[in-house]
């Protein structure tokens, strides 16, 4: 069975008068574990698909089945649920709680699922310890520089063991080489079994996936494999 | 590096009742941090606005302080009465009426001495029965010293001590043999004691009432811990010398019953009653001529009396209560959309509407409750000085300092509600865009 | 020129900021509102309750003294009891005042007892009867307002005539005329002579109207032997009262046959007494209602200062934005304080409006009076607040650093 499953999916906005399709007719599975990157110019729809893969947003019609669960009909408080348990979220500007160290950034997901305080604790320091910031746990975001802050962000996606990881635009914000280095750390993720999604407008940032997904117009232009060696 | 993928799904997930007991203490002590952190980061603004809350409920607590110490004086005055004992004379205690309704209780015949005589021999069900005659002060001296001029003079029976629940510090109280023969002995109050014989005990000494010499007999216990009250200072003299020598025997006097129990009130009184009845030739059916009454239904009277005061000014200083909690809603929903971001976030990461509706009522509760602490303690102490300022004692209303507070947690949950709502409805997508 | 323009200018950026935030806005004028609303509403009540209290103790006269055993305004029980152990004030103790007084334009003893007056089948209950001389309606404010007043000589002789107030004429006599009426006053029957001119209620008590004026000697004979009396003495004129007292006090004394340095066996009160008792009172109930309802308004302040502080740090670029094309701190002080008084001065408008609506349904109740005075002093008791309260948030902005404020994100 796919991990995800999109099943002709539309999703239209009204402003004002008019009507927006963002999405007109997109239909797609993702097995466990694999690298995806999304593509696509700015209006293509590629945030839209974002936000309902994140469970941010629901379908205006078709189906979006998340590990076996139909997603597409939830109320907000179970779409709250599911993005608790089954998404981590990284962001371009990283949206960490600017007052609250890294150790309560990365515990907020935990504590939000019930999980017991002396677990919850172990838990976030292991993420950071994975991502490699286990000695600044208790820095606050403007005391670290943006690779630092997008660690921790990312520790705070992994922290609850969703099934995808979204990351949006997630070198958007850092120079180059911190930018690899943070790629570098999604690849790693992504060997260890993890579920990748990364949205961006830059090829090279793109090329890291295994799988180019390409959208134009509310429609997939294009789903193949990341050409070898590129 | 961990593991992820290897480990189990089922971490911290156990039976879901447990579960959802944790993740609501988890989500209580989550919202009250994040509240007690935006207070700290907004340290004038929550300053501020606490100070708002905080004259709400001072102006609450004073008014209720300084009342409360009122309504404890005149308790304390009439805490002499037990609530066993019941008075009878021929003017009522507390009189509200016009001019004309005065004359009424002017051409009721005199209570007097043989009715109170009488009153004592038959009221079989009394446990005690005084009787008392009250004259204005005069001249009191001794070899030490002067007492006040405001003092009185009170011609009484031995039954008035306990029925007045007089407790004697010093020597005796008076005798029949003393009342029967028209003695020259006094007791006197704590604050004539003070005055007369600063040094030792007056018993056996000598007092001067204008001219008159007296033997000290006893000295009273200090009623309650008044002071500059007129409470302590009177004298005590059999009824019959204080009526051959300042009055007459057909004089109007009081008459104070000790029921022996609150069992046995009513019947006591109703006993009294017909044996006055009776001596008076009031007409069956016709009006008691004389009145009757207790410190209890003097309270019941002045409270009466004031309820519609009191109801006026708790209402009044209400509503500085509500313009702070005006003012908590206005700065609550600036704080709201200034932290639309981080709502964003905690919603991306997971949080339900009613998280963020808890962590938003929280910190306006908090907020609330914070000043409604500092009001209550201000307002204790103004009241309290204004108290002193009166001569009255020091009280803290206790139930009003609790009603207070929950009136502020009510503030709160009231003008905090709205921008939680709004914050809990923000969308979601939109706030994690918001700059 | 300058400073007009500049506040001209102010008004206007005042006028956008508070549309920009309507609900902010409508909050902030809310708790001003609710501030003003509380306070003139309480200054309009003691106002009203003064001028209640002043036209009716007006009734008394200013020019009035009266002679009683006990002095209207006992302050202690050993008072009371030394006043009841006066001597009584006796009819012929009066009749030598009237005698010796020569600053007196009348003299009229008075006694009073409560009684049913009765008519065929209406009657009246708890009726002030009065026993009284010629001289009552030379001191009384009442004029005739039909009949005659009782002459000396039925006075003197006790005849069982009556003049009847005017709500007493009017509960018994519906549709007739009540002069000749045989009337039964208590126990006794007399005859209607004349009605007392309409006179209202003395402090909302006692109707003044609901009284019946007999014959001093009628009501010795019918109702009480021996009464104590209280003797009504009318000035010359206003201005000798003070004389007109010591005269009386003296004549008193003579009377009632006091040697020198005895203190006074009985009382001389006058409407003074009433007007600094009530002013006492007064006076306190108007500070604490006042002070407790101020405290409203310091809220209602204490709101404006915190949003002008919030206002004032988001448009920390528009004030660096400001300073940069050359505005000067006042421009940015006057900004911010005009924004301010604005907010209240709205504020204090909507609330007077709201209390005179108010006014308008307390009008059935108490009396109130709303003055000019306060209206006048309500608005300028919001400008001030809006001013006091949008100071400091105003000085914090313009004390800003314009190059810091540029950077503000």
């Amino acid at each position: 069975m796919s991990l995800i499953r999109l099943q002709n999916i539309r999703r239209q906005y009204t402003m004002g008068a008019e009507t927006i399709h963002a999405l007109r007719d997109v239909s797609l599975e993702i097995e466990r574990g694999e690298y995806v990157a999304i593509m696509g110019p700015s209006g293509s729809g590629k945030s839209t698909l974002m936000n309902l893969l994140g469970c941010l947003d629901t379908p205006s019609a078709g189906v979006y089945e998340l590990n076996g669960q139909n997603v597409s009909e939830m109320d907000d408080n179970q779409l709250a649920e599911i993005r608790n348990r089954e998404i981590g979220f990284v962001f371009q500007t990283f949206n960490l709680l600017p007052r609250s160290n890294a150790l309560r950034n990365v515990e907020l997901p935990l504590i939000y699922s019930g999980v017991d305080a002396d677990e919850r604790k172990q838990m976030a320091l292991d993420a950071l310890t994975s991502v490699g910031l286990g000695d600044r746990i208790h820095h606050k975001p403007n005391e670290m520089s943006g690779g630092q802050r997008q660690r921790v962000a990312i520790a705070r996606a992994l922290v609850n063991r969703p099934s995808i990881i979204l990351a949006d635009e997630p070198t958007g914000n850092l120079d180059s080489r911190t930018g690899e280095e943070i790629m570098a750390l999604l690849k790693a993720l992504s060997q260890k079994g993890n579920t990748i999604f990364v949205v961006t407008h830059e090829e090279e940032v793109a090329r890291h996936a295994r799988r180019i997904i390409r959208i134009r117009d509310g429609l997939i232009a294009s789903d193949e494999p990341t050409p070898p060696g590129s | 590096m961990s593991e992820p993928a290897d480990k189990p799904f089922a971490v911290g997930r156990g039976s879901s009742r447990a579960r959802s007991w944790r993740v609501f203490q988890a989500e209580l002590a989550e919202s009250f941090f994040m509240a007690f952190g935006a207070l700290v980061a907004h340290k004038l603004r929550s300053a501020l606005t606490l100070l708002g809350v905080l004259v709400g409920v001072f102006s609450i607590i004073v008014v209720m302080t300084a009342m409360r110490a009122m309504q404890h004086q005149i308790e304390s005055d009439l805490s002499s009465l037990s609530s066993q004992t019941f008075m009878v004379q021929k003017w009522p205690a507390v009189h509200f009426g016009g001019p004309g309704g005065e004359e009424k209780y002017r051409r009721r015949k005199d209570l007097t001495l043989p009715q109170g005589l009488a009153v004592m021999r038959k009221a079989t069900l009394a446990q005690a029965v005084g009787v008392e005659a009250q004259f204005p002060g005069g001249e009191m001296i001794s070899q030490y010293g002067k007492a006040p001029p405001n003092m009185t003079l009170q011609g009484e029976t031995p039954g008035s001590f306990a029925a007045q629940n007089w407790v004697l510090q010093d020597g005796r109280i008076l005798q029949d043999v003393e009342v029967e023969g028209a003695h020259d002995v006094c007791v006197l109050a704590a604050g004539l004691r003070k005055e007369l014989f600063p040094f030792g005990s007056p018993v056996g000494e000598k007092v001067k009432f204008n001219g008159i010499t007296f033997t000290v007999v006893g000295v009273l216990e200090p009623k309650g811990a008044m002071e500059g009250g007129n409470q302590d200072n009177f004298a005590i003299i059999p009824i019959t010398t204080a009526l051959n020598r300042y009055g007459n025997l057909q004089q109007n006097i009081t008459i104070a019953v000790l029921a022996p129990s609150r069992d046995q009130y009513e019947e006591t009184v109703d006993q009294v009653r017909g044996i006055l009845r009776t001596l008076r030739k009031v007409e069956p059916g016709a009006d008691d001529d004389f009145e009757i009454f207790s410190g209890e239904s003097i309270l019941s009277q002045i409270n009466a009396f004031t309820w519609a005061v009191r109801i006026g000014i708790t209402a009044i200083s209400s509503i500085a209560l509500l313009a702070a909690g005006i003012g908590i809603m206005n700065i609550m929903l600036v704080s709201v959309t200034e932290r639309t971001r981080e709502i964003g976030i905690r919603r991306a990461i997971g949080a339900k509407k009613r998280n963020i509706m808890a962590q938003f009522i929280m910190e306006a509760v908090m907020l609330c409750e914070l000043g409604g602490l500092l009001g209550v303690v201000v307002g204790i102490i103004a009241g309290n000085l204004a108290a002193h300022a009166m001569h009255l004692s020091a009280v803290i209303p206790f139930d009003w300092v609790f009603l207070g507070l929950f009136i502020c947690s009510l503030v709160g949950v009231v003008f905090g509600t709205y921008p939680a709502y709004k914050a809990a409805n923000l969308d979601p997508i939109e706030s994690l865009r918001y700059e | 020129m300058y400073l007009i323009r500049e506040i001209s200018e102010g008004l206007g950026i005042a006028w956008d900021a508070i549309r920009a935030n309507k609900l902010r806005s409508f909050l902030t004028t809310l708790g001003i509102v609710i501030g003003i609303v509380t306070v003139t509403l309480m200054a309009t009540a003691i106002n009203g309750l003064n001028g209640a209290f002043h036209k009716s103790v007006s009734v008394i006269g200013a020019d009035m003294l009266f002679v009683s055993r006990t002095s209207w305004f006992v302050n202690s029980q050993a008072e009371w009891l030394k006043s009841m152990r006066r001597r009584e004030i006796t009819l012929a103790q009066a009749r030598q005042l009237q005698r010796e007084l020569t600053l007196a334009q009348a003299v009229a003893p008075m006694v009073g007892i409560n009684q049913t007056v009765t008519y065929q089948n209406h009657s009246s209950s708890s009726v002030q009867i009065v026993g009284s001389t010629e001289e009552f309606i030379n001191t009384s404010g009442a004029g005739i307002a039909e009949g005659r007043f009782i002459s000396a000589g039925e006075a003197e002789g006790g005849r069982p005539v009556c003049v009847i107030g005017m709500d007493v004429a009017t509960n018994l006599f519906a549709f007739e005329s009540p002069l000749g009426k045989r009337i039964k006053v208590g126990p006794r029957v007399l005859e209607v002579i004349g009605v007392l001119g309409r006179q209202g209620s003395f402090l909302g008590l006692a109707s003044l109207d609901n009284q019946v004026v007999i014959p001093v000697q009628q009501f010795m004979i019918g109702y009480l032997r021996n009464p104590d009396f209280m003797i009504k003495i009318k000035a010359i004129a206003p201005d000798q009262l003070e004389e007109a007292k010591e005269e009386l006090r003296g004549a008193m004394r003579k009377i009632r046959h006091l040697a020198p340095g005895d203190p006074d066996d009985f009382a001389i009160n006058q409407q003074d007494m009433f007007v600094t008792m009530f002013n006492s009172v007064a006076g306190t109930i108007a500070a604490v209602g006042l002070l407790i309802t101020g405290l409203s308004l310091f809220v209602g302040g204490i709101g404006i200062m915190n949003i002008m502080f919030v206002s004032v740090a988001e448009r920390t670029r528009e004030i660096g934005v400001r300073k940069a094309i050359g505005a000067k701190r006042r421009t940015i002080l006057l900004q911010f304080l005009i924004e301010a008084a604005t907010i209240c001065l709205l504020g204090g408008l909507v609330g007077l409006g709201i209390t005179w609506v108010l006014t308008l349904g307390l009008k059935r109740v108490m009396p109130v009076n709303m003055s000019l005075g306060v209206m006048g002093l309500a608005l300028l008791v919001s400008l001030l607040t809006g001013v006091i309260s949008g100071f400091l948030p105003a000085w914090r902005a313009a004390r800003m650093n314009p190059v810091e404020a540029l950077r503000n994100e």
